[in-house]
């Protein structure tokens, strides 16, 4: 890592350090340190929310098992707080984890309304414990002492709050510049993609529920012994709710802006509350009025918050180069050219009375491209499907090597060794083309969330990288590895998506409609690299229209029409087949 | 003796629920806003009235006349690229002149002992419009987004109009008086007159709503522009205008909710927000789709919160909360996949 990449990360740190030291009035270091602990909780609500698609308003929830966790551990039974840190840590995860359970299953609108509902449970569940003092709470907390010193005023815990941000925040980009990050990125286009080259999405959601949960819990546990005393109200749904406007203002797809959003809100918060009643005569907390038109406004006319708007104005840093990495990847050991791959027999689709897929029984073998065609409507698209275990079979069976893969959820499909590309292409537009790439290779991968989170797996990570780059050169996009796949025009995103499928080292690789969109001349580049994998014994099954295109390059031909197998064979004996030639060009022919 | 009594609790106030709980599904069918401040609606209701009974002018009209203006200057900015007389003086009519008539009407008619069914209507009247607004104002701009982003939206709307409650009212409760003081004895029942109109009025709206959506060709719009807005947009439904409709009737329903539950308790300016919850949870029993279910389960959680508020009094919330979690559950696993596009 160079230098001049640490520079602005060293300088905000030393920036953060001094603050205590100047003569900066006692109240705005308060405003700091609840700036901090509110960063804390927008940087997992980040993550869940802005990156991961799960809108969550009850996160304050677990800023209260945190503090809780401490407050009845220090003072009923004496812990020491460094004792009750961890175990706040895991109290936090303990509960967001079975609650993470239920509420990741949740669809769509409904995981927010829950969030709502546990959260207020939750909320008149701590006001009503005894052990934890019902809505009084619970007072005379201990102070964080090390090494003799205790961190009592607000300058002394105001390096103990942003130590812990920094280290989470720098954390959190880890994770998300990570195998297990990208698999979490891929959420928010609903992980069809992600979940087609091994990505289990229940988990990667789960594990920013609980990463959320964790340092929300971390934040409780600060909270607590920076205000020495709880009470319910501040682990409420109206705190949720604040964390989560935080979050959106700051701009919720950003670690840093979520730091921004929590010095935003707060900052206005004290402004409004000291300026507000001499303007408006009483004293009430009118801040909420303005809050409510804050988060509209924002969503009105700036979605994705105001911290990309910094970024703007930063200079832009130069792309990151390529780690080397002098590590290879395993490669999968090819089956024996003309043994059996894929076997479909008598797969049946049907969706109430049609019947979508009738009785189809054909078979891919290694070092074989098979071609998939018929008219729209043939069932191609299904029957596609039933092999990537993205529809489930009526009846009938598809089999790998001879093991069964009925029933196979996309995930396990792809564990085969079998990779697949999509009709309407499945990218992600804010990830960079060397990314999206990368992803593909995520079974290949097996660092898990400490190692990511800790940045120790960077040797496995610069080999995965090296690998995508690699397929990125060999379909020629090797130009396009930086720049944010959703700049890409649609015949490049057909062949990143190709460039992805091979990074996963497939031993068979599945093509919808490949063609579709490409120029004559991309075509003719698509045909030329099939061409190379099969003669490295890669088999390839491929749906597609272009009849041209096709026929110069299958070895095998299966035609479908209203669902069912009208003829197999060669390319030139299946063209010259009656049934074909009538269902190409209708009626009797 | 005690059961019945609790029975009937429980029905009055699910009745109240079932209300809050129709208005919910009806927004989110045919706009996909999950709308929380409807709560605020019924405690801007109830608040008018119990101002109303007081003979003063109730802050909610000086509140409909700044939505009025705020609404106008949104219209405004979208024509300030030039605009036809026509849209211009609609416009100006409904977002200036009509809350403008409103505030006259009330200044006049406030101190004057009205009859209770006068007042209410009036309340009605003063409140209704303000549904216009804030579908103008809050949402209209964001039509095409996202059902996630529309009810991140719809909290910040809560906390504005729940801020403004508090600015417009103070933070005392009030309470409003009985449209009806008489009791009838049925048995051994004892019941108001007051829950009788709770009654008739939470039935009259279901079977209103049914007759709105299947017999009248406004009522199969909204149902189109739900279903597939650019559809609906592309055979001519004007799905700005079925939007307004209905955030209109949400608001009327809000409304007559604040009107019917201001005389049986105490509302201070964020009792709507739990109460909205209430209703919210017997939507979302509904699937956020079926009107009768929503009635249903409406009535099973003024039932449910009136016998644990009997048997175990400190956790009725805990209770009444906890309760949506399995049902959301449920709704998940037999929705099916559901990808947001």
């Amino acid at each position: 890592m160079k230098i001049e990449r640490l520079l602005p990360g060293l300088a905000g740190i030393v920036f953060l350090a001094i603050i205590p030291l100047l003569p900066v009035p006692p109240f705005w270091l308060t405003i700091l340190n609840n700036i901090g602990l509110a960063s804390l909780v927008t940087i997992g609500l980040v993550l869940l929310t802005g990156v991961g698609g799960l809108t969550s308003f009850g996160q304050a929830a677990f800023c209260g098992f945190g503090a809780y966790t401490t407050a009845v551990l220090s003072t009923n039974y004496g812990f020491s707080p460094w004792l009750t840190l961890p175990l706040s840590l895991i109290v936090g995860a303990a509960t967001a984890l079975p609650l993470g359970l239920i509420t990741v299953r949740l669809s769509g609108h409904f995981l927010p309304l829950g969030t709502i509902a546990w959260g207020l449970a939750l909320y008149y569940l701590f006001g009503k414990i005894d052990l934890l003092g019902r809505y009084d709470g619970i007072s005379g907390i201990p102070p964080v002492e090390f090494a003799g010193y205790r961190f009592m005023s607000d300058g002394a815990i105001y390096y103990l709050i942003w130590f812990f941000v920094i280290a989470v925040a720098l954390g959190a980009k880890n994770l998300l510049d990570s195998r297990i990050g990208r698999g979490i990125r891929a959420l928010r286009g609903g992980g069809q993609a992600a979940e087609a080259f091994g990505v289990n999405i229940v988990r990667a959601k789960l594990t920013v529920f609980v990463f959320a949960g964790v340092v929300a819990a971390l934040s409780g546990w600060l909270y607590a012994h920076m205000q020495r005393s709880v009470n319910p109200t501040p682990f409420g749904l109206s705190m949720g709710i604040e964390y989560l406007l935080m979050a959106v203002v700051g701009g919720s797809g950003h670690v840093w802006g979520a730091i921004f959003g929590a010095s935003i809100v707060l900052i206005l918060k004290e402004l409004l509350q000291r300026f507000l009643p001499d303007l408006v005569g009483t004293t009430a907390n009118f801040e909420m009025v303005v809050f409510g038109i804050l988060l509209v406004v924002t969503l009105q006319l700036a979605r994705d918050g105001l911290w990309p708007f910094v970024l703007k104005l930063l200079p832009k840093r130069a792309a990151r180069p390529l780690p080397a990495s002098d590590d290879k990847l395993a490669k999968r050991t090819l089956a024996p050219a003309g043994s059996s791959l894929i076997k479909v027999e008598k797969a049946r689709k049907a969706f109430g009375g049609l019947v979508a897929v009738n009785d189809v029984s054909f078979e891919v073998r290694a070092g074989q491209v098979v071609g998939l065609i018929g008219p729209n409507g043939a069932g191609k698209s299904t029957t596609f499907n039933l092999i990537t275990g993205i529809a489930s079979l009526t009846s009938g069976s598809v089999s790998y090597k001879g093991q069964p893969m009925t029933g196979d959820s996309p995930r396990e499909v792809a564990k085969h060794g079998i990779a697949r590309t999509f009709q309407h292409a499945k990218i992600l537009p804010d990830m960079s083309v060397l990314e999206n790439v990368a992803l593909g290779a995520h079974l290949r991968g097996s660092a898990g969330v400490f190692r990511s989170f800790l940045r120790l797996e960077r040797r496995q990570e610069a080999t995965l990288l090296a690998e995508a780059a690699v397929q990125l050169e060999r379909v020629g996009l090797g130009a396009y590895r930086d720049r944010p796949a959703g700049d890409l025009a649609l015949g490049q995103i057909r062949i990143l998506e190709i460039a992805r499928a091979l990074s996963a080292d497939p031993a068979v690789l599945l093509l919808d409609e490949p063609a579709a969109g490409l120029r004559h001349g991309e075509k003719q580049e698509l045909a030329n690299l099939l061409k190379k994998l099969r003669e490295e014994g890669v088999s390839v099954l491929l749906v597609e229209h272009d009849m041209g295109f096709v026929m110069g390059l299958v070895d095998h031909l299966v035609v479908l029409d209203f669902g069912t197998l009208i003829a197999e064979g060669k390319p030139a004996d299946v063209r010259k087949h009656p049934a074909v030639v009538a269902a190409y060009l209708g009626g009797v022919a | 003796m005690i059961a019945t009594f609790l029975i009937q609790d429980g029905v009055t106030n699910g009745a109240i629920y079932a209300l809050l709980g129709l208005a919910l599904v009806l927004l989110f069918s045919v706009t996909r806003v999950i709308f929380i401040p409807q709560g605020e609606f019924v405690a801007y209701g109830a608040l008018t009235l119990a101002l109303l009974d007081g003979g003063k002018v109730p802050a909610t009209t000086s509140l409909l006349v700044c939505f009025g203006a705020v609404a106008f200057l949104f219209d405004l900015w979208s024509m300030r690229r030039g605009t036809d007389v026509g849209t211009f003086v609609r416009s100006l009519a409904l977002n200036l002149v009509l809350p403008g008539v409103i505030y006259g009407i009330t200044i006049v008619l406030a101190p004057l002992d009205l009859p209770s069914v006068a007042k209410a209507l009036l309340t009605i009247l003063i409140i209704t419009p303000m549904g216009v607004y804030v579908y103008r104002i809050a949402y209209r701009p964001l039509a095409d987004a996202s059902v996630l982003v529309l009810l991140i939206a719809s909290v910040g709307v809560h906390l504005a109009m729940m801020g403004l409650g508090l600015v417009f009212f103070g933070a005392e409760g009030l309470r409003a008086e009985p449209l009806a003081d008489d009791n009838y004895t049925i048995g051994a029942l004892m019941v108001s007159a007051q829950s009788l109109c709770i009654y008739g009025a939470t039935i009259a709206i279901i079977v209103g709503l049914y007759m709105f959506f299947e017999r009248t060709l406004l009522g199969k719009a909204l149902r189109a522009t739900a279903v597939n807005r650019l559809g609906a947009r592309l055979v001519g439904v004007r799905t700005h205008l079925t939007g307004v409709t209905a955030f209109t009737l949400a608001a009327a329903i809000g409304a007559v909710s604040g009107v019917l539950i201001g005389p049986i308790t105490t509302i201070y300016y964020d009792t709507g927000f739990l109460i909205g919850l209430k209703g919210f949870v017997a939507a979302i029993i509904g699937g956020l789709a079926s009107f009768p279910i929503t009635a249903i389960a409406a009535i099973g959680v003024g039932l449910v919160e009136s016998f644990s508020s009997f048997f175990a009094s400190s956790y009725k919330e805990v209770i009444v909360f906890g309760l949506i979690i399995p049902v959301l559950i449920w709704l998940s696993l037999s929705g099916g996949f559901h990808e947001e596009e």
